[in-house]
């Protein structure tokens, strides 16, 4: 027995290559322990050195790994840490750089508490409307158990792109869906539709991923291997059955574009984002959007890479349609977290314009695209949580009539968010669409563009009509009141405006930065 | 015996699992379907483990265990919440999200 066990040779991690992500991993875990031994009344502030902390440090160490020679030297693209199953390459670091950015400034909206006690139910386990509840609400509980899941949630969203073969990619998509649908059903207020929000995302979130480990089952019978680079060399070498081949293709493909919420495979996009707290739909609406594009990304760029010509069609069908229903279905909504729900899915649509391109500039035109994009969604989401009514957010559409002349700051800043989205000159919009529009062109996809360019006309109607009713109509008698924000919430609004701003007028260092993360691809 | 037929076996294990999920009502047996369709998975990887002779699979396998029963953990707690709060597991009462 000691002789077989010698022959296994041991594997080598890298840590210093993987510290962000074991950085945000390990943060979570000691906030699980905060969580059981710490008195409460020290939880939320050591939570909020951990997370934001832990959060910092990762985005720290993923620059100084991406500014280092060793990994880089020769020209090459990076390197296959953890025995090939994660990758450390440029765009995979532009990604992770972006996610860690944007869950800093979501706990940063997570963490604040100043309008009530926070924006997460006292006691999720107590039903709405017991006495159970308010014993608790009295007694003041809170649940800090969200700092925790949502590090966790960081976590996998940091690995999901990173993973170099489909079943690292799969666990990674459960760590991060998990604590994501906890997180949706967690809401103070409104807790039946947050409840409802849960069980939708949850049951349709694990039917996608049956059928996403279904595909990787196809794509292991089709290669003998799970690794994306085996898979991609069965391709180049062309052995192998073909129909377990596009039966894995269909399914991988659709599992990932359930994580972006591309037609068909939407419908459950709007209610989640309506029905979580607010803060957790800005997360989801930025961080999750990254990582999952940059899987796909990974996915249909290393492993089916040669395949191109067999993938493009479908892709095709699917962008189109996520672009066109995406934007036309927003204009009839009356709830704002809906309405930006179906913005998110149009915006879904165009980024897969570029990543149809497969080639550097898509890549590097959705890297720049999902940065802006996200910055954007999270300032816009934070400018939500600030118009309220007695009974928590005012979401319906009606209440902000008027706004512009009750609080023409807030109404501005919320304002520029939506031409930001429509993508009007000099905002991020503008530079990340005319981005990803070239790429496609260049890549042949001209009638994808046209579509694409249509359906922004289309979008940029709605966005201009919410601008309409909040500076030329009529307040609302007794409307929503719109609080001052904290410090957390305001830096969180700043950040996002700013950048928007700035990646609107002077685009170049980012556009710099995402055109050479993209150079050489991924790594295989 | 051939490992193709386990395979096939697979396909429909995987396909009841995903016509129950689509056409059941009560929300635990939804779950459960879910659940099927994983298995259906796993039984994928072991026979395509034996056709390939490598071990990928049957590790791939026991992830997929895991990683399940850390669903069923979450997904009962949600369940759980939404049925003290209405009484009903049926996912056609939950209707308050819609247009």
């Amino acid at each position: 027995m000691s002789l077989a066990a010698a022959t296994i040779p041991a594997p080598s991690i890298e840590y210093s290559q993987l510290a962000p992500m074991l950085i945000v991993f390990g943060a979570a875990v000691v906030g699980v322990l905060v969580e059981a031994f710490a008195p409460r009344h020290l939880r939320r502030p050591a939570h909020l050195v951990l997370s934001l902390g832990g959060l910092a440090t990762a985005f720290v160490l993923t620059c100084v790994i991406a500014g280092s020679a060793s990994i880089f030297a020769n020209g090459s693209p990076g390197h296959n840490a953890a025995m090939g199953a994660v990758a450390v390459d440029r765009p995979t670091l532009f990604i992770q750089g972006t996610i860690l950015v944007l869950a800093f400034v979501s706990v940063l909206l997570i963490a604040d508490s100043a309008q009530d006690v926070s924006p997460f139910a006292g006691q999720a386990a107590a039903a709405p409307g017991s006495p159970e509840e308010r014993e608790g609400l009295l007694a003041g509980l809170v649940h800090t158990e969200i700092y925790p899941l949502t590090l966790f949630a960081v976590g996998g969203m940091l690995l999901f792109p990173a993973s170099n073969d489909l079943l690292t990619m799969f666990v990674a998509l459960e760590v991060l869906s998990l604590p994501l649908y906890l997180l949706c059903g967690l809401a103070r207020r409104r807790r039946l539709l947050s409840h409802e929000a849960a069980v939708k995302y949850f049951l349709l979130g694990a039917f996608s991923s049956a059928f996403f480990l279904f595909g990787i089952a196809m794509l292991y019978g089709y290669s003998g291997s799970v690794s994306l680079a085996a898979i991609a060399s069965t391709v180049s070498s062309n052995t192998g059955s073909t129909t377990l081949l596009f039966a894995g293709i269909a399914l991988t493909g659709l599992g990932l574009l359930f994580k972006i919420g591309a037609v068909p495979f939407q419908s459950w996009k709007p209610d989640v984002y309506q029905g979580a707290p607010t803060p957790v739909t800005a997360l989801m609406a930025s961080c999750t959007v990254v990582s999952a594009f940059g899987a796909l990304l990974r996915v249909f760029y290393v492993a089916f890479g040669n395949l191109t010509w067999d993938w493009r069609p479908a892709m095709w069908a699917v962008a189109i349609l996520t672009m066109v229903i995406g934007a036309i279905i927003a204009i009839t909504q009356t709830d704002v977290k809906r309405l930006l729900a179906y913005s998110s899915i149009a915006h879904a649509g165009f980024i897969l314009t570029a990543v149809i391109a497969a080639s550097a500039a898509g890549l590097s035109s959705s890297l720049f695209y999902l940065a802006a994009y996200g910055f954007t969604t999270v300032g816009a989401f934070a400018v939500i949580t600030l118009v309220r009514d007695p009974g928590g957010e005012a979401d319906h559409l009606s209440r902000w009539a008027g706004l512009g002349k009750r609080s023409p700051l807030v109404a501005g800043i919320f304002a520029f968010f939506l031409l930001a989205f429509a993508g009007i000159p000099l905002t991020s919009g503008f530079t990340g669409k005319f981005a990803v529009f070239q790429a496609a062109v260049a890549g042949g996809a001209t009638p994808l563009v046209i579509v694409g360019v249509l359906a922004s006309a289309i979008a940029a109607f709605f966005y201009v009509r919410v601008i309409v009713l909040m500076f030329f109509s009529d307040p609302v008698p007794d409307g929503p009141e719109v609080v001052v924000p904290s410090l957390f919430t305001g830096t969180a609004v700043g950040l996002g405006a700013v950048a928007t701003l700035v990646l609107g007028i002077v685009p170049g260092p980012v556009l710099d930065l995402a055109n050479h993360a993209a150079t050489q691809l991924f790594v295989r | 015996m051939s490992p193709a037929y386990y395979v096939f076996l697979a396909v429909i294990l995987f396909v009841i699992g995903g016509v129950g999920v689509l056409v059941r009502r009560n929300a635990i047996v939804i779950f459960m379907c879910v659940e099927l369709m994983l298995n259906a998975c796993n039984l994928a990887f072991v026979a395509f483990a034996r056709m390939h002779g490598n071990l990928d699979g049957q590790v791939v396998a026991f992830f997929v265990m895991v990683v399940a029963a850390a669903e069923v953990v979450v997904g009962l707690a949600i369940l759980m919440a939404i049925y003290r709060a209405r009484k009903s597991a049926s996912v056609d009462d939950a209707n308050l999200l819609k247009y």
